[in-house]
């Protein structure tokens, strides 16, 4: 059959490994979100004393090249410690699954960047996070570099979403770039909330819109 | 893979043998073109055959024989319709055009090309089901408006406009008035003896005819100049080479469509939608129940990505289409299921089975049993739904 995909992609796609999810994870993440597309969650098991990664399950909600590379990443994280696990590159993903075509690479990206989100996450739950960075500005921005802008399906950032970013006693207000009305305004919100609140110093992130 | 299961009918359609054979002669025998009424004999045959698709394509819509000019399908019909009226009356009359926000690309592109070029354009708004509204319509022109264009039948969710309300509100008005009608020819009934619509635009590729050929309906006296400039071809409105086999065949497809024929699409369709809903739960039908054309359905999933979908569906010969984003060479979600209220969600998940002349009832309860396998299966692991 003619397929802009190959066989091994077609492959995972079809019987896709480690679906469905953890009940109480260690660690897990959601990358993605309905609004713009695509959205993966992974679900991990890390055993305390070897820091390998014993269990790992991913769900989907996307296209075909987003459940095969959530399928290939469970299949090249599992055994793995934490730290090689992290280091699990989007081309490694890809060459595993024998290539993906160009214009998809962005489905597959959050597959990986799920997996290093998820890894983050159980750090953060089990206080692992040995340097405890205050958060900055910089910091804010590099977490709404993950929030998808679904009107252009590039990040909120790249898309010069972000107007005002200030930081004050563990408050993080972010000043977005769309009247409060826009379609998209409220997906948009929610998911740089979710994606501010997780850093160690900070209580509250307020979202509120040019007009 | 043996059997195909072809239901993808408003992108393309089979040929239909009947029209290929009316067709042939027009390629190996009289093979020449019509440049000229006083040359070689071969050339006259050729030019008469041509009149005679012509003829039959303009008493089929109810319009004069000098009425329809045949053009490279619909996409170059409706370049034409809203070009050529801006060219010709953009500073005779004005610079504004209406057009619906749900319209196929060839309209929204046209309209959009005539924006950069000084044109005003507003975007007609539509409800839920699709449909504009006449009120607001009413509203929107002005003394400017050159031009209204709203489609017959979506191209995406199938859903009929009131054309004729829509075209008599435009001649009150004294406005011209364009309908894309490549989704609704010879299966939803347009006679423009009884519409006053000035430019329709048609297609064979959508009933079974061949690929390359469409038309333009252009009411007589109505204000348009030639975009294509080459010879003297269809009235001096389009130059290029006369497309005779292709002429042939469309008048040949048309002849072929029954009323029998547009009532079993339309009972596959509600075949295809009852057993949908009957099966497959987190379900909803995009566009109208019944004002609908025969041969769409179009429905989205909760929870799954219309790529997935598809992807599993070819894998058991199943063509259909899905208004994702994922699956569009531009990775945009469907501006149809945006407009009508849906979101990303909707789009994403959203399914459209379009039916042809060579369909069963038994493929379409093939099609919806492997369609409800897919959608559990990929609701199975999907990161939404499950809360």
């Amino acid at each position: 059959m003619p397929s802009p995909y190959n066989d091994i992609v077609l492959e995972h796609f079809k019987n896709p490994r480690n679906t469905g999810r953890i009940e109480n994870p260690d660690g897990k993440a959601t990358e993605g979100s309905p609004a713009c597309g695509d959205m993966v969650s992974l679900y991990l098991m890390v055993d305390p004393e070897t820091k390998i990664i014993t269990d790992i399950k991913f769900e989907s909600y996307g296209c075909a090249s987003n459940i095969a590379t959530g399928s290939i990443i469970t299949e090249l994280a599992k055994g793995k410690t934490i730290e090689e696990a992290k280091k699990i590159t989007w081309k490694e993903a890809s060459d595993a699954l024998g290539g993906l075509p160009k214009i998809k690479a962005h489905c597959s990206v959050l597959a990986v960047e799920v997996l290093r989100s998820a890894i983050l996450n159980y750090e953060e739950k089990h206080g692992l996070i040995t340097s405890k960075e205050v958060t900055t500005e910089e910091i804010v921005r590099k977490r709404l570099k993950k929030v998808m802008n679904p009107i252009k399906g590039l990040d909120m950032v790249a898309t010069h979403l972000v107007k005002e970013i200030e930081i004050k006693d563990g408050v993080v207000r972010i000043l977005i770039d769309l009247p409060a009305d826009h379609q998209f305004a409220n997906s948009i919100k929610e998911d740089a909330i979710e994606k501010i609140e997780s850093l160690w110093d900070i209580d509250k992130a307020v979202v509120e819109f040019t007009d | 893979m043996e059997k195909s299961y072809y239901l993808d009918n408003a992108s393309a359609t089979r040929l239909d043998e009947a029209v290929l054979e009316a067709m042939m002669p027009y390629f190996f025998k009289t093979y020449s073109v019509a440049t000229s009424e006083f040359g070689y004999s071969s050339g006259v045959e050729a030019r008469d055959a041509m009149e005679e698709a012509r003829g039959k394509l303009a008493a089929f819509m109810g319009a004069d024989q000098k009425e329809f000019i045949f053009t490279s399908g619909s996409t170059e019909s409706s370049n034409l319709a809203l070009k050529g009226v801006a060219k010709a009356l953009g500073e005779k009359k004005g610079k504004h055009l209406i057009v619906s926000k749900i319209e196929d690309f060839p309209v929204l592109y046209s309209a959009r090309t005539l924006e950069k070029e000084g044109f005003t354009v507003d975007y007609l708004d539509v409800d839920e089901d699709g449909f504009v509204n006449l009120d607001t319509l009413r509203e929107l022109i002005t003394d400017e408006t050159i031009l209204v264009s709203i489609q017959h039948g979506n191209q995406e969710i199938g859903t009929i406009q009131d054309i004729k309300a829509i075209a008599t509100l435009c001649h009150e008005k004294g406005v011209l008035f364009h309908t894309d009608a490549t989704h609704t020819f010879a299966r939803v009934p347009l006679d423009v003896s009884e519409i006053p619509v000035d430019l329709v635009t048609v297609s064979a590729h959508t009933i079974h005819g061949p690929k390359g050929i469409g038309g333009l309906y252009i009411r007589n006296k109505t204000h348009i100049a030639k975009i294509m400039d080459g010879g003297f071809q269809e009235f001096d409105l389009r130059g290029g080479m006369d497309n005779i086999p292709g002429a042939v065949g469309f008048a040949k497809a048309i002849e072929l469509v029954t009323p029998e024929e547009n009532l079993h699409l339309k009972e596959m369709r509600d075949k295809i939608i009852e057993l949908v809903f009957e099966k497959i739960p987190h379900v909803k039908l995009n566009g109208h129940p019944t004002k609908r054309t025969p041969q769409n359905a179009n429905i989205s999933f909760s929870y799954v990505e219309g790529e997935s979908v598809t992807l599993h569906l070819d894998m058991y010969g199943i063509a259909v289409s899905t208004g994702s984003a994922c699956f569009s060479r531009s990775l945009e979600a469907s501006h149809v299921i945006m407009r009508i209220g849906g979101d990303h969600e909707r789009a994403h998940g959203s399914i459209r089975m379009t039916i042809g002349r060579f369909n069963t009832i038994d493929e379409i309860i093939f099609v919806v049993e492997t369609l409800t396998k897919v959608v559990a299966a990929l609701r199975e692991f999907s990161s939404l739904g499950k809360e």
